[in-house]
């Protein structure tokens, strides 16, 4: 691994940094006259060279010291052990880019390589020009990571320390000249990633060594088959281990070898040349700017899991994420008013499991809104594009034979409204409107998808709110909402509020299923409104939930309309939140460490929340994205009033 | 003498023995390394020589694994184009051509041309090495022309 240091120099350029010089470089191939001449080629650029003839050599001597390369040049073709099984090694349980060379410039090759996650191909002859420049991948990976851990790990317990380092990290951006570059390349890995995720599975036969359980090829194409059936995204252990049949595997087996399967995936994502088209919603009518949201997630992404538990009736996939983003970093920086806010998704779900909402008065959701109004307008941009939060909030409503597209905004853009609504928090509860459209159930619909990942261990939850928003025809001019506008708050013209509380049952039962599920809670209760409270809650209920495979807690609820424009939504109930399971980190962890990735990123939370708004049978889609600082009470709990206390309480309580 | 190294040097270069790798590696060479080429090259005549070996073992076989074949000849290619060989390389292509082919006869006359072009290949480099030995090292690390 290289030092900070190292992967600066690139990006800080003149400053006395050797960077790339001594960047340690394996190189694998069998060819001695080609591995010579690249030696030479790689020592001429300064690089610290160890050759390697075999692949299997190449592979212990990796193993045996996980942190002595920054990256792997491997031929294609070699006698005992095929490149890309090697990159495929690598790739499971290094996070090393690896470049792969052959002298067969075929494309289904080359595409080959890049499908297996080999950051770059080099045609032989590899040419000297082409390795003075190999470090990119290098400062490619860890710039990513750093996006990643820099969004993440704002727990309230980690301050010193890891304030620091992200300082460090703060200094390292402001140093670079290429920082939306870079935000900007992993929001496109992230996009690559989810891409890739549906179609490279098929092609992956990589058999994983554990030290339990082995992973023969046969066994993991058994893995990968079930994975592929059931879909990436829908995967859980649970489905899959019954799928796969296997005698004598456990549950634990397989939720860990999908995590590391998850993680390839990613990686290969990550290389990935294509551009996905994934996400469409989020990015529509946004700017660059709102790249950095992307690259939040670094974990992107795969959806995780969640979908047994899903409806498989709706057309229009939601996804909400949540980006958990350290707001210490930024000194002076008030933080927690950011944090409060969170957008609210509400759908009205008649059915469901909280369904059965006694009907709660409105005068809670105006409760709720003044919880907002804590929340400053006035933040400075600056501040929050130092600290990288960004919350876009992108409202698309589309009437019936109108398509308006609201704001999509950042955070740094306060005040600024698209369409002039009255914005700003403090204006909220003042809405009538909002009561107005609260009252009108019927005209809500929503569904949310919830991605959210939280990678590290260390992190403390943040319950992730999720805002609702209601459609409500007539009243809304406009179909714009003009509570978007908020200092990147979103905040969601309905009133009510739902507060997710991560559970692992969520729905349907499906236990395997790294859901978080939503409680939903009146307001009356304390404990949505008390931070240190809900966390123990989360904390509690990451401790039970140890068997969330994905390191990753993507959630992602998908509902499917089928028509479009009924009640779809009812279906989706559960809406998770972005906490992250302690334990389940842990347990991460130690596999990571077992697999010599110790890069994981810290945690962060995202929550990627995209709503569908139906109108009188059109659809709408939203995208709404927030970012949520863990440091932040998670205040702004807003409870929909269907869901009744009985509901929220019951799954709180499970839980502990 | 140097104009001499010079000379050959390009006339290898004129009738298309070597390519521009060829000049990459020279550039490689300095006065921590000054005979890489050469060395280099020793290696790539070595190791070509085993596997034209190991090539010659599979036809004389009779039986033709073209999959085995091709596994060779394109590690073959692998180091020709790694030093510039240019026409060993053009023969390498040609025969995983007549592999996919399955064209034995193919196989079999390219793979004669084949070593035809690497002997000469490797004659007129020692020639060429050993003059520009004498010649001094700087010589041999400067672009012909």
């Amino acid at each position: 691994m290289i030092n900070p240091g190292h992967g600066r120099g690139p990006d800080s350029g003149s400053n006395s940094d050797p960077f790339p010089a001594g960047l340690r470089v394996l190189v694998v191939d069998d060819d001695p006259t080609c591995l010579m001449i690249l030696e030479r080629m790689l020592r001429t650029c300064l690089y610290r060279v160890t050759k390697c003839n075999r692949a299997e050599i190449a592979l212990s001597l990796l193993r045996k010291n996980k942190n002595g390369f920054d990256i792997v040049i491997s031929d294609v073709h070699m006698p005992d052990m095929d490149g890309f099984k090697l990159l495929e090694h690598v790739g499971l349980e290094m996070d090393l880019p690896v470049i792969m060379m052959s002298a067969d410039d075929s494309k289904s090759v080359v595409l080959k390589g890049v499908t297996h996650g080999a950051v770059d191909y080099l045609i032989k002859p590899v040419r000297i020009e082409a390795l003075k420049n190999i470090w990119q991948h290098v400062v490619r990976k860890k710039r990513n990571e750093w996006n990643v851990s820099e969004h993440s790990g704002g727990s309230l317990e980690d301050t010193g320390g890891d304030r620091d380092r992200q300082q460090q990290r703060e200094d390292a951006d402001n140093n670079s000249s290429s920082v939306n570059e870079g935000n900007w390349r992993s929001s496109r890995k992230r996009k690559e990633e989810e891409v890739d995720d549906q179609g490279d599975d098929k092609e992956d036969t990589s058999s994983l060594k554990k030290p339990r359980v082995v992973w023969s090829v046969e066994l993991h194409q058994q893995f990968v088959a079930a994975v592929n059936q059931l879909g990436v995204d829908k995967a859980v252990p649970k489905k899959i281990l019954e799928m796969m049949n296997v005698p004598g595997l456990t549950r634990e087996n397989v939720a860990s070898h999908l995590q590391k399967y998850r993680i390839y995936l990613r990686r290969l994502g990550g290389v990935s040349q294509h551009q996905g088209n994934m996400n469409h919603s989020f990015m529509t009518g946004q700017d660059p700017s709102y790249g950095p949201l992307s690259s939040l997630n670094g974990f992107d992404l795969q959806a995780l899991a969640v979908a047994g538990q899903l409806p498989a009736q709706s057309l229009a996939q939601l996804q909400a994420a949540g980006l958990g983003r350290p707001s210490l970093t930024k000194p002076g920086m008030s933080v927690s008013p950011l944090v409060d806010q969170r957008s609210i998704f509400n759908f009205e779900n008649p059915k469901i499991r909280f369904g059965d909402g006694h009907g709660q008065t409105i005068n809670n959701v105006n409760k709720q809104m003044n919880l907002l109004h804590g929340v400053p307008t006035g933040m400075e941009p600056k501040q929050f594009a130092g600290s990288h939060m960004r919350v876009q909030q992108q409202i698309a409503g589309v009437r019936p034979g109108q398509n308006v597209q609201s704001s999509g905004m950042m955070l740094p853009v306060t005040d600024q409204l698209p369409r002039g609504g009255p914005s700003m928090l403090p204006s909220l509860g003042q809405q009538p409107m909002l009561s107005s459209s609260v009252s009108r159930r019927s005209d809500l619909t929503g569904a949310v998808a919830v991605r959210t990942s939280i990678p590290e261990t260390n992190n403390r939850m943040s319950p992730a709110t999720h805002s609702v928003f209601n459609n409500f025809s007539a009243d809304l001019p406009q179909n714009s909402f003009p509570l978007a506008s908020a200092p990147g708050i979103s905040i969601p013209v309905s009133a009510s509020y739902q507060e997710e509380v991560s559970s692992s049952d969520a729905k349907g039962g499906s236990s395997a299923a790294t859901m978080a599920t939503a409680g939903f809670g009146n307001p009356s209760y304390d404990i949505f409104n008390d931070f240190p409270q809900q966390q123990q809650h989360n904390n509690n209920i990451n401790n039970r939930l140890n068997d969330w495979d994905l390191r990753n807690i993507g959630l992602v609820f998908s509902h499917q309309d089928a028509a479009a424009a009924s009640a779809a939504f009812s279906t989706s109930d559960a809406y998770s939140s972005p906490s992250t399971q302690r334990k389940r980190r842990e347990t991460d962890a130690t596999v990571v460490a077992d697999q010599g990735q110790n890069q994981q990123p810290p945690s962060r939370n995202l929550n990627h929340l995209n709503n569908v708004y139906m109108d009188g049978g059109s659809v709408r889609v939203k995208s709404e994205r927030v970012a949520e600082t863990m440091t932040c009470p998670p205040a702004t709990t807003l409870f929909h009033e269907q869901y009744n206390q009985e509901d929220l309480m019951s799954a709180l309580l499970k839980q502990v | 003498m140097q104009r001499q190294v010079a000379l050959i040097k390009q006339s290898l270069f004129d009738q298309g023995y070597l390519d521009e790798q060829f000049m990459e590696l020279e550039e490689l060479q300095d006065d921590a390394n000054p005979n890489f080429v050469e060395e280099v090259s020793t290696l790539y005549f070595k190791d070509s020589a085993r596997l034209i070996n190991n090539i010659d073992q599979a036809l004389e076989r009779g039986s033709f694994d073209f999959n085995r074949l091709d596994s060779y000849m394109h590690q073959f290619k692998g180091s020709s184009t790694s030093i510039g060989a240019n026409k060993v390389k053009a023969e390498c292509t040609k025969f995983r051509e007549y592999c996919r082919a399955g064209n034995a006869e193919g196989c079999l006359r390219t793979f004669q041309q084949l070593k035809k072009e690497h002997s000469t290949l490797r004659k007129k480099l020692e020639h060429y090495f050993q003059l520009a030995r004498q010649a001094g090292p700087k010589e041999t690390a400067r672009r012909p022309k």
